[in-house]
């Protein structure tokens, strides 16, 4: 019975594997012809789906800790507007480009933090917790922000000697401001975390049968605070990104929704790590392929339906993979000892 | 007899006015915590708080603005109090709500010559059915694939906003010589919402949505089955209740809700449609929802509550305090609301018999 | 006391004799080795319930005992409060003669107390290796060191005799293989007591008695075992001393060898239980539910059904035995059109209903009494009054057009209530608040108070009290007499054999054969069970 199922989700697993195979590899035929066609502008979209990639995969980063330990994360958008806010504030009053990105992670900290104390303390329904954080968020960074204020200088590619002189690979990968390279980072320790230590190996044992968790003397309530704190500093630092790497200055509801889109990031990845990262980077590159749209000139399509594309693509996705990818079974569900 | 009938007449009347003491308590701690941010910025949170309710309720023409500022406030409620009860959590009623505005607005003003008696209701339907569509594509897509309505409305929101944005600015745009802005042409006088007596008729309609709503989900099969589906779909599922159904409808109706409410904004107020005047109403319509506990009759006097602070907001910059502050209050009368264990922790109450709070259907599958 | 006689006089030198009498005592073999685990007035409340009440206990070193009980007697409560999982309001346990205060399980397995839950605490998505070192990680670095995890595992299986495969994911290996997995899970922590909670509840008979091996070589090896079971059989044939527990109170300690399944019987429930239903002879006549051929898939996706043939006549009981998880549930979800049929037919009544809506099912007049009744047999915050009118809401009289009248509702649930015995304070009482037996009973009272041709009940006493066991088996018996059929699904061989004329096992989604209730013995029931059967012999045992 057990082999029939193994051989069953085998053969279930094979085509999806091919499917991904080929589309890599047009991916890479792809690329190549372009960048023979037009080898500036290839590089420039490329290198730019990479950096709209950072805050979604920064934030689909944030939904996983959270969800991996059994707790809905819908308001990785307002943590991540706090964080921006934050960020971008501390940056206008100390010009510190560090300590603000810093500072702006501590934030997140704290709206996890009042997260994790909603729903996992007080119980509260873990949808309306996230979407009270998102609600604040909003209008308390509406309410302190005044109009005119910029940011004192931006966090600035740094370009990685040797490696980014290689055509295309060099510019795109290794010529980045420090946020992004950081997000890269993430993902694989994430990864190694999640997959490889004690910390990791409680975390998904917490969000799939917390009781079990329980019975072998792991404190579940605690491992889902350390969680979705870990999950805030993300979301945190996906705001200071978009406020001291990509703009330079803060705008009301900033987030633009990047928050959800995180979401239907982390789903479409099936709750990994890597392949939230090969999600965000799509994402991304449809991103990118807007803007490209819209610096020259294409006009072809409103600017309007072009602007939509993200959130489509958002639909699509959450229609598409959600019944197909297993969450955490636990998600949702406040933790009762007895 | 095994059973006694006594307590069943008496506890619906205890348990309504025990009801009530959370969210009066929330909405007045709220306004304790907004009164220290305004002592942080340097004002008097009193000055600030007497400003906005003198200056909301003190003349005629600020009960004309409460009732504008309630009215889609009532709606958007509705809409999200409705969903709830099916079990859906519908953030999407911003993006219903402008849909509606701007196909009310274009019935409107495109169609020229019709009486009022068929026009006026035309331009309403028009307005109704616009939501309702966008309403029913996330009941649609969790219903069919599971995708979490939360997401999917939200995703809504920004594409309702690019669409309306779009057709303000191009196939719908007020071609006036001067006019620059994003907007359509006036409505005809025909499509008009009057005023009933001092009363305008959107504030009427409002409110017998609410008792409708209010009525259908208590005595009739239809509210039975929805909100059977809300508590438990297995369950309703085992009662022969088609639950994909249930949920695609009951979306389509909360999104007709907030598609109403836009028609009344663009034909009782506006007169047009232009983008901007009801951001964040759906939020609105969250906190709402809430404080009336998801009941539709609560929703009446939770929307006037914030009508009033929102009509009194402007009077408080005369004292020094920005307007915005209200939105952090009404952010906050949802944090206690949402959390009535602390407010019940103040009060020393009781804790409540399962089934008094609040659930979605939890995860992102069904 | 023999100090307290000699006199005032000679204190002093009564303090000397004291002290050497004491050095003495201390050296002098052998003063009866302190109880391995004791508890000593167990008191523990939830709101509402008392569920123990002044627990004294003692296990010794090397010892099965026994712990019996009704469900809800209030076993799997003072087994947590031992495991740490839950704090007694009063009393102490003691662990080899020390009091203990465990404020989670890690403190209790820290004392060598391992437990294996009736629900196997087990994470599916792990693998063997990774649950049973969950908590007890080992390590290489700030990495987990699965190659060393596994070579220990493999020994302890080794050892005691647990097959287990330390590589596969939980989710796809069967109950027995889990149930071998949690006992190494808790001898990987080095228990030296052992917990079973309802060991068998998952088990076929053969494979329950391979489990009695387990147990017998693991307190020869030194263990201590405390044993967790309602079914008086087992508690028997296993245990070497019985404490009995009712209303959170122990009633009864006994050596095994002194009891007889009677005096067992009556300690459990306080009274003598009338174990075998009063029934005449059933009186078969046209087929109700005629299943050929049927094929339904499981959650998962996989064939839990798979070419299943039954038939059910009106005035007759059949009963489905078989062991959890070989297709029962699909079965009867797929009869009452609560899943997809994927293949075959299903007819009731002389109508198709393959794949039919469950309520063009219900219309038909069949009953279905759900296995998980929380789940999906009612609506806890709603009344009993609503719960009785579930799937009849729509119905005149019930409602008039799309308007429900609240006055007839009402009615017909104080007339119910009375009638099905449903202790509740009143017919608006949250169904949720209502006990197990009397929300059973409100669910059967809204099943069986309709025209019925057809019963499907799954488990239908699962998990309720003695009282309104008999009262649901008498109503299912009393139903047959008058004519419909019924189509019994249980775990508990003692319900199939009390209950039913004819008896279907399944194994593997299939009917393995039908017996007439007099061919069916417990031990042929059990050999079909396990999938043996004369006509395919020795195919897959566990």
């Amino acid at each position: 019975m057990a082999q029939a199922t193994l051989v069953a989700e085998q053969r279930r697993a094979l085509p999806s594997n091919l499917i991904w195979g080929i589309v890599a590899v047009v991916a890479v035929i792809a690329t190549f012809y372009f960048y023979g066609t037009r080898p500036a502008v290839t590089t420039a979209i490329l290198a730019s789906a990479l950096r709209q990639a950072t805050p979604l995969v920064l934030g689909a980063l944030s939904g996983l800790y959270c969800e991996r330990s059994g707790v809905i994360n819908i308001g990785i958008e307002g943590m991540m507007l706090v964080g921006a806010f934050v960020a971008f504030l501390t940056n206008v009053y100390t010009a510190n480009l560090f300590l603000a990105t810093v500072v702006g992670v501590a934030s997140g900290v704290l709206t996890g933090l009042l997260h994790a104390f909603l729903s996992v303390t007080i119980k509260m329904d873990q949808i309306i917790s996230g979407t009270i954080i998102n609600i604040l968020a909003l209008e308390l960074t509406g309410f302190f922000y005044q109009a005119g204020l910029t940011t004192q200088g931006k966090l600035t590619p740094v370009a990685i000697p040797l490696l980014s002189d290689i055509p295309l690979i060099g510019p795109v990968l290794f010529n980045n401001p420090p946020i992004t390279y950081l997000s890269i980072i993430l993902v694989i320790v994430t990864h190694i975390l999640l997959f490889r230590t004690v910390w990791g190996l409680r975390t998904r044992a917490v969000g799939e049968h917390p009781r079990a968790a329980d019975t072998v003397g792991i404190d579940v309530i605690r491992t889902r605070y350390i969680n979705v704190m870990l999950g805030g500093a993300l979301a945190g630092l996906a705001g200071a990104y978009l406020t001291l790497e990509a703009v330079g200055s803060f705008e009301r509801a900033m987030t633009n929704g990047r928050g959800f889109v995180a979401l239907a990031v982390m789903i479409f990845g099936k709750w990994t790590p890597l392949g939230a990262w090969g999600a965000a980077l799509l994402f991304g590159l449809a991103n990118a392929l807007q803007t490209q749209a819209q610096f020259s000139n294409f006009d072809a399509i409103p600017h309007q339906f072009v602007g939509m594309l993200p959130y489509i693509l958002t639909i699509v996705v959450l229609a598409g993979f959600v019944g197909r990818a297993h969450p955490p079974a636990a998600i949702g569900q406040p933790y009762d000892k007895e | 007899m095994a059973t006694d009938v006594q307590p069943a007449v008496a506890a619906p009347l205890m348990r309504s006015l025990r009801a009530l003491v959370i969210p009066v308590v929330a909405v007045l701690l709220a306004m304790a915590v907004g009164a220290l941010i305004i002592v942080i910025t340097g004002a008097n949170p009193i000055e600030a708080y007497n400003a906005m309710f003198t200056g909301a309720m003190g003349s005629a023409r600020g009960w004309e603005r409460i009732f504008e500022k309630a009215t889609p406030l009532i709606f958007s409620g509705l809409a999200v109090a409705f969903a709830f009860k099916g079990g859906l959590f519908n953030i999407g009623a911003q993006g219903q709500l402008v849909l509606g505005a701007i196909a009310s607005a274009w019935v409107g003003f495109a169609f020229e010559g019709l009486p009022w008696i068929v026009h006026l209701p035309l331009a309403l339907l028009a307005g109704l059915l616009a939501g309702a569509i966008w309403g029913a594509i996330p009941g649609a897509l969790k219903a069919w694939t599971g995708a979490h309505e939360v997401i999917t409305t939200i995703m809504l929101n920004f594409v309702a906003l690019n669409l309306t944005d779009y057709l303000a600015n191009g196939p719908l745009k007020d071609t006036t010589p001067g006019n620059v802005v994003a907007r359509t042409p006036a409505i005809l006088p025909s499509a008009e919402l009057p005023l009933i007596g001092p009363i305008p008729s959107g504030v009427l309609i409002a409110v017998l949505l609410a008792i409708l709503i209010w009525w259908m989900l208590r005595r009739t099969t239809t509210g039975f089955e929805i909100r059977t589906v809300g508590l438990n779909q297995a369950a309703a599922r085992y009662a022969g209740i088609n639950v994909n159904w249930r949920i695609i409808y009951t979306m389509a109706l909360s999104g007709m809700m907030a598609g109403l409410g836009g028609a009344v904004e663009s034909l009782g107020l506006i007169g047009r449609y232009q983008p901007g005047f009801n951001s964040g109403l759906g939020f609105d319509g969250i906190t709402i929802a809430l404080l009336a506990a998801t009941n539709p009759l609560g929703v009446v006097p939770a929307a006037l509550l914030f009508g009033v602070m929102r009509a009194g907001a402007s009077r408080m910059q005369f004292v020094g305090v920005d307007a915005e502050i209200v939105g952090i209050v009404q952010g906050l009368a949802l944090l206690f609301v949402s959390a009535p264990i602390i407010v019940r922790k103040l009060l020393r109450m009781r804790a409540p018999a399962p089934g008094e709070e609040i659930t979605l259907s939890t995860g992102w599958g069904n | 006391m023999p100090y307290a006689q000699i006199t005032p006089a000679l204190t002093q030198l009564t303090k000397l004799i004291k002290l050497a009498h004491e050095a003495t005592m201390t050296q002098q073999p052998p003063p009866p080795a302190p109880p391995v685990l004791e508890l000593r007035g167990i008191t523990k409340r939830f709101p509402g319930v008392l569920a123990n009440d002044n627990v004294d206990l003692e296990l010794h070193k090397g010892e099965i005992l026994a712990l019996l009980g009704e469900n809800g007697a209030g076993k799997s409560t003072l087994m947590n409060v031992i495991y740490g999982l839950y704090r007694p309001d009063e009393g102490e346990v003691m662990v080899n003669g020390e009091a203990v205060d465990f404020g989670d399980p890690g403190e209790a397995i820290e004392r060598g107390i391992g437990m294996v839950h009736q629900h196997f605490m087990l994470v599916p998505t792990l693998t063997v290796a990774e649950n049973i070192m969950l908590g007890r990680e080992i390590t290489r670095g700030p990495f987990l060191d699965q190659a060393t995890a596994r070579q220990r595992i493999l020994d302890l299986s080794e050892q005691y005799g647990l097959r287990v495969n330390p590589d596969a994911y939980v989710r796809d290996i069967s109950v027995g293989a889990q149930q071998r997995a949690e006992i190494v899970k808790a001898l990987f922590r080095g228990a030296d007591i052992l917990i079973l909670d309802e060991p068998t509840a998952v088990l076929t008979p053969q494979e329950a008695d391979d489990l009695f091996k387990v147990i017998r070589n693991l307190v020869a090896q030194g263990k201590s075992i405390i044993f967790i079971s309602h079914k008086l059989r087992e508690v028997l044939a296993l245990s070497d001393r019985v404490d009995v527990l009712r209303h959170g109170r122990i009633v009864g300690d006994i050596a095994t060898k002194d009891a007889t399944r009677e005096i067992l019987a009556s300690m459990m429930v306080g009274r003598d239980v009338n174990l075998v239903v009063e029934k005449g002879p059933a009186d078969p006549q046209e087929v109700v539910l005629q299943v050929d051929g049927l094929r339904v898939k499981d959650d998962r996706g996989l064939m839990a059904v798979d070419d299943l043939s039954l038939t059910v006549r009106a005035g007759e009981i059949l009963g489905v035995a078989g062991v959890q998880g070989n297709g029962q549930t699909e079965l009867v979800e797929a009869i009452v059109g609560l899943r997809h049929v994927e293949g075959g037919t299903v007819r009731i009544a002389e109508r198709d209903v393959t794949n039919a809506k469950p309520r063009t099912i219900t219309e038909l007049g069949v009953a279905h009494i759900p296995e998980d009744r929380q789940h999906d047999g009612m609506v806890g915050s709603y009344s009993i009054a609503d719960n009785l009118v579930l799937n009849s809401y729509y119905l005149k009289p019930f409602a008039t057009g799309m308007v429900m009248n609240d006055e007839v509702i009402n009615e017909q649930a104080t007339q119910l209530v009375e009638k099905f015995d449903v202790r509740t304070p009143s017919i608006r009482t949250a169904a949720g608040d209502l006990s197990g037996g009397n929300q059973q009973k409100v669910i059967v009272a809204r099943e069986f108070s309709r025209d019925v041709k057809l019963i499907v009940a799954a488990q239908p006493t699962r998990g309720i009290d003695v009282g309104s066991i008999e009262f649901i088996h008498t109503q299912l018996v009393h139903l047959r007499d008058e004519g419909a059929g019924v189509l019994l699904v249980s775990a508990e061989l003692d319900e199939i054999l009390a209950l039913a004329d004819r008896i279907a096992v399944v194994f593997h989604g299939h009917v393995i054969e039908t017996l007439s209730r007099d061919e069916a013995t417990r031990d042929k029931l059990g050999l079909l069970m396990a999938g043996v059967s004369e006509t395919q012999s020795n195919e897959g045992v566990g």
